[in-house]
């Protein structure tokens, strides 16, 4: 410490002789460096440009390969037709594509109901049992889909003695799930404890600031994690490998079952080339589809912010 | 207390707006403003809420850069065109300070961390030096007796108003020509604002102010001179009405419009 801050007042009666060596230190040691970090801080965002390049490129790359090898497949016949015999050209994949619906949909019905249920739980309950269930969600997160799969087939497959629509729903479901959960009441988390309280100090039953405050200020958020929670299932494969089948034609949920990411696996390993060009057109749809949820999260999302406004 | 400048002698101005007007896409926040901010002197910019006092007063350090706003007009600092082509915005502000509305001190950082930040993510390495400015930051924010032997604690650990001075301590520690305060006690008690007060007057010997405020008490007992702003015809985009001594602007107006805003009929 110099005699000079040591000579500055207690109050602190003005800069005076101090105030002005300092201004001209601290201009100058700033100035000398400023350039140096101009010229860093142009080189840091040179490498975010290369990072996002390098992110993109793979991403990029995938749809446009995938694009190109599998529009050719499409045509009307390829969304209404059923698959003809291996090796055989023509055909559709009409059953696939009803049986994905088929799973997902049966899919999102167990587990969006079950995942906005357990948010708000843990919304309103912080303790030891809202903290098991958050972690315990969060390692769900984590668990491989092969796994699930095999637990879904001994729960539903063999007993039953055949595969099913309903348990590749089940276990798309259980893996849903997690995502649903934490997703669901982040975006619950979101909306301000002050909205919270304004609608209780209104005298509202609690049960109803839940559903008309929070659930609607959240909801946005709600349904964009859902949809991309769906848009996430319905290309998982491993699960449905042990439970589903792979068939022709079916709408009943308790017999097996074809779906789109199981036509790729199968189509895309066959010799016939025939074959593989039904698994790129297939793999192209299934592509098309997450983008349309896509999409549709991003537009119903930005829809509903504007409302709330 | 009411602060009289002396009248006879000339004042330079160390912040001149000429014809600035700030737009947010195709939305003109506020348009026309010329006003100047005397050296040494605080000035109050007043008026209703949404009249473009604080985009105006954040146009100065060039803090519409980060934000998308589109600011035209000229902006001088001393010598330095704030807008001018070849001028860094981090030069601007480091000799334009700023005050915010809620009390921001990096919640990472410790108080002695918080006030020398300017300082340190600037380049300034030397030891000595830093703890010189820290000393003398916090002892005009009136901090130093409060704080001295717990600087290494955590900032958030001090009071809302003693944040406050915190973030006054931190501004200051640049050694700033300007400093800009938007609202500073607008999250704050009665006496932490009587403290945050005394401090602007006695800042204002060294430092010019600008200062953004509601409550046109605090205007007449700490600043010189008063800008009142309110929206104009449109009822869209704000203006600056009147401008002039704060005492004349409070007993004397002018304009009809800023005698209904200061006698408390509208607004």
């Amino acid at each position: 410490m110099t005699t000079e801050t040591a000579a500055v007042p207690a109050g602190g009666a003005g800069m005076g002789h101090g105030a002005a060596r300092r201004r001209e230190l601290i201009r100058a040691q700033s100035a000398r460096s400023l350039r140096r970090r101009h010229l860093t801080g142009r080189g840091a965002v040179g490498l975010c440009v290369v990072a996002v390049a390098i992110s993109l490129t793979p991403l990029v790359a995938l749809v446009a390969y995938t694009t190109s090898r599998g529009i050719h497949a499409l045509s009307v016949d390829f969304f209404t037709k059923i698959p003809t015999p291996q090796g055989i050209p023509g055909g559709g994949i009409s059953n696939a594509i009803v049986g994905s619906l088929i799973i997902v949909g049966l899919a999102a019905a167990m587990a969006v109901p079950v995942g906005i249920a357990s948010a708000l739980f843990l919304l309103e309950r912080r303790g030891r049992i809202a903290g098991a269930i958050r972690f315990t969600a969060d390692v769900l997160t984590g668990v491989p889909s092969i796994a699930i799969g095999i637990f879904a087939y001994a729960v539903l497959v063999e007993p039953l003695a055949h595969f099913s629509a309903l348990a590749g729903s089940f276990a798309l479901a259980v893996l849903m799930l997690p995502v649903i959960i934490r997703s669901s009441e982040s975006a619950m988390r979101a909306v301000p404890r002050t909205e919270w309280e304004a609608g209780l100090a209104l005298g509202v039953r609690r049960g109803r600031v839940v559903r008309s405050i929070v659930l609607r200020g959240a909801l946005a958020g709600i349904v964009t994690g859902n949809l991309l929670a769906v848009a996430r299932a319905v290309g998982e494969t491993a699960p449905l490998l042990f439970t589903t089948g792979n068939q022709l034609f079916n709408l009943s949920p308790l017999q097996p079952t074809g779906a789109v990411p199981l036509t790729i696996f199968s189509d895309g390993t066959s010799p016939f080339p025939a074959d593989q060009q039904v698994a790129w057109g297939a793999a192209f749809v299934l592509l098309l589809f997450v983008l349309v949820l896509s999409v549709i999260a991003r537009l119903v999302a930005g829809r509903l912010n504007r409302q709330a406004r | 207390m009411s602060v009289t400048p002396e009248t006879d002698a000339p004042e330079t101005a160390a912040v001149s707006l000429a014809d600035v007007s700030v737009s947010f896409g195709s939305h003109r926040v506020v348009r026309d403003v010329t006003l100047d901010l005397a050296r040494h002197r605080v000035t109050a910019l007043v008026g209703p809420s949404g009249c473009g006092k604080t985009t105006i007063l954040r146009a100065i350090n060039r803090l519409h850069d980060d934000t998308g706003g589109k600011v035209t007009g000229r902006v001088t600092v001393g010598d330095l065109d704030v807008y001018a082509r070849d001028t860094q915005p981090e030069l601007v502000r480091s000799r334009v300070g700023m005050v915010f509305q809620r009390p921001n001190p990096f919640p990472t950082m410790s108080i002695f961390d918080n006030v020398v930040a300017g300082l340190r993510l600037n380049g300034v390495r030397n030891k000595a030096l830093l703890l010189e400015a820290a000393e003398a930051a916090l002892h005009h924010a009136a901090l130093w007796d409060l704080v001295k032997d717990r600087l290494h604690t955590p900032a958030v650990r001090l009071s809302g108003g003693q944040q406050q001075r915190l973030c006054i301590a931190r501004a200051l520690a640049i050694e700033p020509e300007v400093l800009l305060m938007d609202e500073p006690c607008s999250s704050l008690d009665p006496i932490a604002t009587a403290k945050i007060e005394e401090l602007i007057t006695r800042l204002s010997t060294d430092v010019t102010i600008g200062l953004v405020t509601h409550n046109m008490f605090q205007a007449t007992r700490v600043s010189h001179y008063t800008a009142f702003f309110q929206l104009g015809d449109d009822r869209a985009t704000g203006e600056l009405i009147e401008y002039g001594l704060t005492e004349d602007l409070f007993d004397k107006p002018n304009d009809p419009r800023t005698k209904a805003y200061v006698s408390g009929q509208v607004g």
